[in-house]
């Protein structure tokens, strides 16, 4: 029922404007059209002013609400984030300098300039040196911008450190897996035609291949503070993003293309509750390609810690090729140590022990 | 001298002839349905334009209660709607259907086909001197294949697992695979074949349009002396004819990954446990092929409205348009790098940054003729005795708008800030203030300038302020802080934001932004209604030339019939902008340079 009352009172309103727009219409009529021109030409040129005083009382406004929601107080996570935020300042100040004088000579010309009995408008159709000046100005700031742009663009865009820690990132009709390599720095290959073979081999793991068996598969991301992390990253279905707003990174993960990215991030999670005044941050992996119906709810977490809560919480993980393959366990092999059979396998699980 | 008269001669004769022609069976079908006049075709694109639009503006309306407040029920939404609202609840998979199909309808049904097909459709003839299109009948075919393609688009919204939902840029693997979405089934089959059907018209309009324009203006009528209106629909139309083909290739592509078990697009997938037997394609070549096409088209959106803002800029400043050559430059100079900018909506796909950083170098140089451009709208301002027509009003707030938007180009075109801010609401903010809402200024410029020629009456000018003032605040209102929100990284396309500690701080500014969203829809109507009731009942048109305008179309009757003008075409001997020349407020086009002249252009 309220729907209807809704509909019945826009319905009205709508009347009551056409109504007082036909009656306006009629008077303009018989006052004339020069003088309703003249007329409404002058309230326009008011209202074109007030907007432009308005909209900058408005643009600050805005600014003084919302500057504190946007990443820039708490800062940038990670070392590229800092130069991109160091980069959109630079950004901000250029085009809000050419932002203010354009709009105000926009609206302070168009209301100046409006029109006056007797005045003639200025024969003025080129002028080259007014025109080589504005082509050449923004050439000079964008060529900076560019410059600047692109350095960066290159570093982070490079390759990553060679004393990065990876990790590999898969994305799926919509959660986040995250492998890492073990002990042997190697994460082990893939094929996706293994998927689910044995059951639960949801990242399509070729346990073939030895490198694969020390792997961890977990479902949140650590990663210690003050280094370099490499992500490898991939997808199962469609096409994903993993996008860290607070590292300002981002990277399509696309099936059978994987790409990669690399950042430091410079506080931990606990620092990072302390710099927001928020108890609950964590930072959030957010899919930032549509890739379905649950896209909106893809996110994954990232726990950043002091390196020594990062081994800690490493060494408490289990490979996966023990999870999928328990008879391979060898904290299970321990308690069946007699059993012939079992003693084989062993061999294969831990190669480099004799 | 002789073969002038004698060419003219002919000239007249054939026109005379195909004039009685056209009066000897002229019936309703022939007049208003399978009409080849120019005029009609573009009342029809318009007519068609102005529905789409408002279902495209009502879509985003629904998904903005959804955005508003994610844990409300508006039951009546069920009632029509049905299960994509179950208990009054827009279902995700409906969000994103409405999202995609927002984008779909406005992009291609409303500001190319709507805003192009209208304009370059009625004003190419009346302004370079010509009774009709190059080829009147591929025009009428050019309207009735993208009436075709509104008829299918349309039957896509009423299929039982709904309209395509993977976003207007349909990226494959999701786009592909009915498995990864309901909206990949039939309905993305049906959008791949409207969208084929709309190339086709796109393609037949823009070919006659490139073809008039170069051969059939009037005696005269040189390159330099056209209107920028025409300019900017030239070039509109060779932007559309030279890439709108790619994009039906991606497309066709496309077709055969869904239906013909091909892999242009895929390779190595599991989905929804299904292991695909697809290897060897790239789900990024699709992109290549997409926005080789989807970046021109941001400017096949834009330049008419550029065009259309300057003339109307001009006309009612009583001043000539400030640089004309540089203008018309600039034009050009955004054309050739239309075709080259295309990468950078990819940044973040993994392209190879070598590759990467050309594509910044050659998007940010898109600044200059855009700045260029800015600079001598204002210049045309400047000094000028100004006349605040609807028309002009809008023309005034397209500028605003092309600025705000313009600027935060910069911002997107450097790949480095783009890392941070692709597909956050930055990027929703920043096209829809420059091609979204920039555009329909342009448009509606348009449509209040020329109504009078289209249907010889005005609108009536009290709405059409109403109708500006809150447009243009509400513009600000909805996209303005939409930039904050992309600063925090806050992704495009998400249903619902509260489950995110990063993001749902936000809610409060989605629930403004959504009500400021709905009284600007509420505007719209008012405008359509404006319009319908006008062409009946609006204010008669009495002067021939209402504006004090200069070019050609108002040198015909007050209501034009099929050939324009009644006579002779007229004669051109001058540039469009003699306005304020030698104390004169206007010299109309077909006026002969008088002895006493200064020459200045």
């Amino acid at each position: 029922m309220n729907e209807f009352y809704f509909i019945a009172i826009v319905a009205m309103v709508f009347v009551v404007i056409f109504q007082i727009a036909k009656a306006s219409e009629y008077v303009s009529v018989l006052k004339g059209e020069e003088k309703t021109r003249k007329q409404n030409n002058k309230i326009n040129g008011f209202l074109l002013i007030s907007f432009l005083v308005l909209g900058m009382i408005g643009v600050w406004y805005c600014n003084d609400i919302l500057y504190g929601r946007t990443l820039f107080p708490q800062g940038a996570a990670s070392e590229h984030g800092q130069k991109i935020d160091l980069m959109l300042y630079i950004t901000i100040a250029v085009t809000g300098v050419v932002f203010f004088i354009t709009q105000v000579l926009l609206f302070w010309f168009a209301f100046k300039y409006q029109e006056k009995e007797g005045k003639k408008a200025f024969y003025f159709p080129h002028n080259n040196k007014l025109e080589l000046l504005w082509t050449t100005v923004p050439a000079i700031f964008l060529t900076i911008l560019v410059v600047f742009g692109l350095k960066y663009w290159f570093k982070m865009t490079g390759d990553a450190p060679k004393d990065a820690i990876v990790v590999e990132i898969t994305g799926h009709q919509f959660a986040w897996d995250m492998r890492y390599p073990g002990k042997d720095g190697k994460l082990g290959k893939k094929n996706y035609k293994l998927y689910n073979q044995p059951s639960g081999n949801t990242l399509a793991v070729d346990f073939n291949d030895e490198e694969s068996w020390d792997d961890l598969h977990t479902t949140e991301m650590h990663l210690p503070v003050n280094r370099n992390v490499k992500l490898v990253i991939n997808a199962m279905d469609v096409i994903h993003d993993v996008g860290l707003s607070h590292f300002r990174m981002k990277m399509d993960a696309v099936p059978g293309i994987p790409t990669t990215m690399w950042f430091k991030p410079i506080y931990t999670t606990a620092e990072m509750k302390k710099r927001t005044g928020n108890p609950n941050f964590v930072y959030e992996i957010s899919c930032d390609q549509m890739c379905g119906k649950g896209h909106f709810s893809m996110r994954g977490v990232i726990v950043v810690e002091t390196e020594e809560e990062y081994n800690k919480w490493l060494a408490s993980q289990k490979p996966e090729y023990f999870t999928l393959f328990p008879d391979k366990d060898p904290s299970k092999q321990a308690q069946a140590v007699d059993t012939a059979a079992a003693s084989k396998p062993m061999a294969q699980v831990m190669p480099n022990n004799p | 001298m002789s073969t002038v008269t004698a060419h003219e001669a002919t000239h007249h004769e054939a026109h005379g002839d195909a004039h009685q022609e056209h009066h000897h069976h002229e019936t309703f079908i022939t007049k208003y349905v399978f009409s080849q006049d120019h005029k009609t075709i573009a009342k029809q694109f318009l007519v068609t334009g102005i529905i789409w639009a408002f279902i495209g503006g009502l879509f985003s309306v629904i998904f903005r209660l959804q955005l508003a407040d994610p844990n409300a029920t508006y039951p009546f939404l069920e009632d029509f709607l049905g299960h994509w609202a179950k208990g009054g609840k827009l279902q995700p998979e409906f969000y994103y259907a409405l999202v995609t199909m927002h984008g779909t309808i406005l992009v291609f049904f409303v500001l190319t086909a709507g805003l192009s097909g209208t304009f370059a459709n009625f004003l190419i003839p009346l302004q370079i001197g010509a009774r009709d299109m190059a080829s009147p009948m591929l025009n009428m075919l050019s309207y009735w294949f993208f009436f075709l393609a509104s008829v299918i688009m349309m039957s896509s919204l009423f299929v039982q697992t709904g309209p395509a939902s993977g976003g207007w840029t349909i990226y494959p693997p999701l786009s592909a695979l009915g498995e990864a979405s309901s909206g990949s089934k039939i309905g993305m089959d049906l959008w791949l074949v409207s969208m084929a059907m709309f190339i086709v018209s796109s393609l037949l309009g823009g070919l006659n349009y490139i073809t008039t324009i170069l051969n059939m203006r009037t005696k005269g009528m040189s390159m330099t002396r056209m209107p920028l209106t025409i300019w900017a629909l030239f070039f509109t139309a060779v932007l559309g004819v030279l890439s709108f083909p790619v994009l039906l290739s991606g497309a066709i592509l496309l077709l055969f990954d869904r239906n013909l078990g091909t892999s242009f697009y895929l390779s190595d997938i599991v989905v929804a446990g299904k292991i695909m037997p697809n290897e060897g394609g790239s789900a990024i070549l699709f992109q290549h092929l997409f926005w080789f096409l989807g970046h021109p088209e941001v400017y096949i959106i834009l330049l008419p409205a550029m065009g259309m803002s300057s003339e109307i800029l001009s006309v009612n400043s009583r001043k000539p348009i400030f640089g004309y050559m540089a203008m018309v430059g600039s034009l050009f100079a955004i054309t050739i790098l239309a075709f080259l900018v295309w990468a950078h909506h990819m940044f973040v796909t993994g392209l190879n940054p070598f590759l990467g950083s050309v594509f910044v170098l050659l998007t940010l140089l898109i600044a200059v003729p855009s700045a260029i451009k800015v600079f001598n709208w204002l210049t045309t301002l400047w000094k000028g005795n100004i006349r605040f027509t609807p028309a002009m009003m809008f023309a005034i707030g397209f500028v605003s708008l092309f600025i705000s938007g313009g600027l935060t180009g910069i911002f997107l075109g450097n790949s480095a800030l783009d890392i941070h801010l692709h597909d956050t609401y930055f990027v929703i903010a920043h096209f829809h203030i420059v091609m979204g809402v920039a555009s329909f200024f342009g448009m509606f410029a348009g449509v209040y300038h020329w109504y009078p020629k289209m249907f010889g009456r005005y609108l009536n000018n009290t709405l059409a302020y109403i109708h500006f003032w809150v447009t243009i605040v509400g513009a600000y209102l909805i996209f303005w802080p939409m930039h904050y929100e992309g600063l925090a990284g806050m992704p495009r396309r998400y249903y619902d934001f509260s489950n995110w500690e990063s993001f749902k701080m936000f809610s409060g500014l989605n629930q403004f932004i959504s009500i400021v969203a709905l009284v600007v829809f509420a505007v719209q109507l008012l405008f359509i209604i404006n319009f319908f009731y006008s062409i009946w009942k609006g204010r008669k048109v009495t002067k021939q030339n209402p504006w004090d305008a200069n070019t050609l179309e108002w040198t015909t009757p007050i209501r034009p019939g099929h050939g324009n003008w009644t006579g002779e075409i007229p004669e051109v001997h001058r540039w469009p902008y003699d306005y304020a020349k030698d104390g004169k407020d206007f010299i109309p086009q077909n006026v002969p340079v008088g002895a006493d002249e200064s020459k200045d252009h």
